[in-house]
C-alpha cells in the first residue's frame, strides 16, 4: 500500500470547448493532487472552471469538450494506478465514475431520478459496483441513510425524492455517494442549496465521514466561509487559471492574490458591522474573451502595467506548500532575497 | 419626534396567510399551510428593514402579502407614506393599481427575472408603459436612462438583451426596474443570495445608495445574517410564520433573545479554521406549517425547552425596542 502517495494527482490540465461562437479555454493548465484523508476546497466564482475541472476527474464533460495531450489524471487505488485520461469504454469507466470517485452534486432535487425511489436507486448503483445481492443491496443502504443521520431510514428507502426536505435529500445523496466506498469523493457546492443550520449539519457529517472512511475529498464551493470550515489545503480558481494553493490556514490568514484578499475582503464579517463591503471591481470576464497575460488583471486593483497584461505569471512560492501566480509576488520575492542577503 | 415621522409606512397587526391544501379526508376540512400566523410589524419609512429565517419559514410569503401578491386570511396590512394611505386587506381596483406604484418588488434569481426577447431598455420602460406613467416616448427615455444610471447601467448597456450581462449586471437590471416607478417600498426577496461573493458586495453597496437617495424603504428579506447585519437597520426573524425576535441590528447581533436566532448566528460559517465545532449545531429541520408543533414552534430543535414551552405559545415581549417571543429568554440571557 502506498501510504505517503497521493490518492490523486491531476498535471496541466487544459480543457477546451468547440463553441458555435468559438473555441474556449474552461481549465487551463491545472495542477494538483489530494491524499487520502484530505480535504481540498477548490474555490472560485461562478464562470472560473472549478464544477469543469472536477467532472473532468470522471470525464463527465459533453462530447464538445477537448482536453490537452499533456492533461494526466492519475488515480493511485491500493494496488494499482489508474490514467483517467486513457479510460475509453463506458465500463473502463466504472472504476471513475461512481467505483473509487464519488460525486455530490449542487442540486439534490436535480440529481434523484424523480420516479424511481431512492432506495432503488441506491441499491442500483451497488449491483453495478460490488458483488452484492440484492437483499444485502438493500439492507446496507438502509444502514448507509441511518449512518448520515436520516431517521426511519426504512421508510425513506422507499420514498421518492420530492417527499424529502432539502437537507434530507442532501444526506440521502451523501449516503448514496458513499455507499460504493469511493476513495475520492467530489462535493460540486453540497451546501450551497441548503440554509446555514443544516449547511453546519452537513459539514460536520462529511467531517465525521472523511475521518471514518479515510477518503479524499474535492470540496468545490464559492463561500471561503465553508471552505475556512471544511478544508485542510485550498486552491483558488479564477477563469480557468489556478491563481493561489496552500494549506487553509495559510491561504485565509495570509491571502496573497489580489484575487484571493478581494474574495476575502468581500465577505460581510460580523465582528464588524462597520467596515464598509468591498466588491471585487468589475466582472468576470466572458471565457471567450480571455484577458491575455494574468487572467485577472482586468479587475486587479495592483496591476504592474505591462508585465501583468502580456505575461502570465509563474507560480512563486510564499510560504511552504503555499503558492501564487501573481508578477506582484514574483517582484517582491526577488526583493525579499535582496533584502535578506544585504 | 412629530407624529408624521413616527407613522410606520408599512404596518400589519395580526397578519395571517393561509393556503388551504387539496383534502385528502372525505370528510371534514381541509388541511391548512399556515404560511404566516399573526405577524405585526411596523416598517419605518426609509428604512432598511431584514428579515431573516430559514426556508419554509414564511419570510417570502409575508413579503408577498405586503404587496398583496399573496391573498390575506387574516389581520391588517395598511400603508401611508404620507400622501396616499391604503387599507391592503379591503383595496379599491384603482387604488391598488396606484399602489403598485408604490410597492415593488426584486426577485431571486437575475436569470429567470428578465425577458431574453427585451432588450434592457424595453426592459426597464415596461412598468412606465404598463402604469402610464410617462406621457411620451422621450419621457419615458429620459426616466428610464436617469434609473439607469443610477444603477451604474450605461447607455451602451440599454441597447443589450439580457443574455450579454453576468450575474451581479442583471441583478442591476432588475433593480432599475423595480425603481424606475419611483416606489417607496420595496420588496427584495434573496436578491443578493444567487450572487458571487465578490458582486455580491457590489449589489448591497447599491441598494444602500439608492435607499439613502431615494428615501425609500427596503423590506431585505435573506437567509444569510451576515449580510443582513450589514445593510438592515432593523431586523426581524421568522419561524415557521411567526416573528420569534425583532430589533434594532446592532442590538440583534450583540445580544441576540431568541434560542433560534442564537443558533442562526452561530451557523455562519467562520473564517477562521480554528473555529470547527465550536458551532452551536441545531439538530432536525423545520416543521411542515401543515402540522405545526404545539406550544412554541421551536420547541423541538431548542435545547432548552422545559414543559411550558411545549404546551402554550409565548407572545411577543417587548424590553427595550427588541421583541422576542420565547419563555425562557431572561434566564437564559442570565446564564
Amino acid at each position: 500500500m502506498n501510504k505517503n502517495k497521493n490518492l490523486l494527482e491531476v498535471e496541466n490540465l487544459t480543457l477546451q470547448f468547440d463553441t458555435d461562437e468559438g473555441r474556449i479555454t474552461a481549465v487551463d493548465n491545472v495542477s494538483f493532487s489530494v491524499a487520502p484523508g484530505e480535504v481540498l476546497g477548490l474555490v472560485g466564482e461562478s464562470g472560473s472552471g472549478k464544477s469543469v475541472t472536477a467532472k473532468s476527474l470522471m470525464k463527465l464533460n459533453p462530447g464538445n469538450a477537448i482536453y490537452s495531450p499533456e492533461t494526466k489524471i492519475n488515480l493511485h487505488l491500493e494496488n494499482r494506478s489508474v490514467d483517467i485520461m486513457q479510460l475509453k469504454s463506458s465500463k473502463d469507466m466504472l472504476v471513475a465514475r461512481g467505483g473509487a470517485i464519488s460525486m455530490i452534486f449542487q442540486e439534490p432535487m436535480a440529481s434523484f431520478a424523480p420516479a424511481i425511489t431512492i432506495g432503488d436507486q441506491m441499491v442500483e448503483q451497488l449491483l453495478i459496483h460490488t458483488d452484492y445481492s440484492v437483499a444485502k443491496a438493500k439492507k446496507y443502504s438502509i444502514e448507509m441513510l441511518d449512518r448520515v443521520g436520516i431517521s426511519d431510514a426504512d421508510k425513506r428507502f422507499k420514498q421518492y425524492a420530492f417527499e424529502l426536505s432539502g437537507g434530507m435529500r442532501q444526506r440521502a445523496m451523501i449516503a448514496m455517494a458513499l455507499s460504493t466506498k469511493p476513495k475520492l469523493l467530489i462535493a460540486d457546492e453540497p451546501t450551497t442549496a441548503l440554509d446555514v443550520t443544516i449547511q453546519l449539519q452537513v459539514i460536520e457529517l462529511m467531517k465525521d465521514l472523511v475521518k471514518e472512511f479515510g477518503m479524499g475529498i474535492i470540496f468545490i464551493t464559492h463561500d471561503l466561509g465553508v471552505i475556512a470550515q471544511t478544508a485542510d489545503k485550498v486552491a483558488v480558481m479564477y477563469l480557468g487559471k489556478l491563481i493561489e494553493q496552500g494549506a487553509v490556514r495559510d491561504v485565509i490568514r495570509n491571502p496573497s492574490h489580489p484575487y484571493t484578499q478581494g474574495l476575502i475582503a468581500a465577505l460581510p464579517k460580523l465582528d464588524d458591522l462597520d467596515a464598509p463591503l468591498v466588491a471585487v471591481a468589475g466582472d468576470i470576464p466572458s471565457p471567450l474573451e480571455r484577458p491575455p497575460g494574468c487572467v485577472f488583471h482586468t479587475r486587479c486593483p495592483v496591476e504592474l502595467g505591462a508585465q501583468c497584461r502580456s505575461m502570465v505569471p509563474d507560480f512563486s512560492s510564499v510560504a511552504s506548500g503555499h503558492t501564487v501566480a501573481c508578477h506582484l509576488i514574483e517582484a517582491s520575492n526577488v526583493l525579499d532575497k535582496k533584502v535578506a542577503v544585504s | 419626534m412629530n407624529d408624521r415621522i413616527k407613522t410606520p409606512l408599512i404596518a400589519t397587526k395580526d397578519l395571517s396567510v393561509h393556503y388551504p391544501l387539496r383534502s385528502t379526508k372525505l370528510f371534514g376540512p381541509p388541511p391548512v399551510v399556515r404560511a404566516v400566523e399573526g405577524v405585526n410589524i411596523n416598517i419605518a419609512p426609509g428604512s432598511f428593514f431584514g428579515l431573516v429565517g430559514e426556508s419554509g419559514s414564511g419570510k417570502t410569503t409575508l413579503g408577498r402579502a405586503l404587496l398583496k401578491a399573496a391573498p390575506i386570511t387574516r389581520g391588517e396590512v395598511t400603508y401611508n407614506d404620507g400622501e396616499v394611505n391604503f387599507d391592503l386587506t379591503d383595496i379599491e381596483k384603482q387604488d391598488l393599481q396606484e399602489y403598485r406604484r408604490r410597492a415593488q418588488l426584486i426577485f431571486q434569481d437575475p436569470y429567470a427575472a428578465l425577458s431574453p426577447r427585451m432588450t434592457v431598455r424595453d426592459i426597464i420602460a415596461e412598468p412606465l408603459e404598463v402604469m402610464g406613467i410617462t406621457k411620451s416616448r422621450e419621457e419615458t427615455d429620459q426616466r428610464v436612462r436617469e434609473i439607469a444610471a443610477k444603477c451604474r447601467l450605461n447607455l451602451e448597456h440599454l441597447r443589450r438583451f439580457p443574455h450579454a450581462f453576468s450575474g451581479g449586471q442583471r441583478q442591476r437590471i432588475s433593480i432599475a426596474r423595480a425603481l424606475v416607478s419611483n416606489p417607496k417600498f420595496v420588496v427584495a426577496d434573496e436578491s443578493v443570495a444567487a450572487l458571487d461573493v465578490s458582486i455580491q458586495a457590489d449589489v448591497l453597496n447599491l441598494l444602500k445608495d439608492i435607499q439613502k437617495e431615494m428615501g425609500l424603504a427596503f423590506l431585505f428579506i435573506s437567509h444569510d445574517l451576515s449580510v443582513v447585519a450589514h445593510v438592515c437597520d432593523y431586523v426581524a426573524v421568522m419561524y415557521l410564520g411567526r416573528l420569534v425576535e425583532t430589533a434594532p441590528t446592532r442590538q440583534l447581533f450583540a445580544a441576540p433573545r431568541h434560542p433560534y436566532t442564537k443558533a442562526l448566528l452561530s451557523a455562519i460559517p467562520s473564517l477562521d479554521p480554528d473555529d470547527y465545532g465550536k458551532a452551536e449545531k441545531l439538530e432536525g429541520e423545520i416543521p411542515s406549517p401543515t402540522n405545526p408543533p404545539p406550544g412554541c414552534k421551536f420547541q423541538t430543535r431548542c435545547r432548552f425547552a422545559v414543559d411550558i414551552c411545549r404546551t402554550q405559545e409565548p407572545k411577543l415581549e417587548t424590553e427595550e425596542g427588541h421583541d422576542v417571543a420565547c419563555h425562557r429568554w431572561r434566564d437564559l440571557m442570565e446564564a
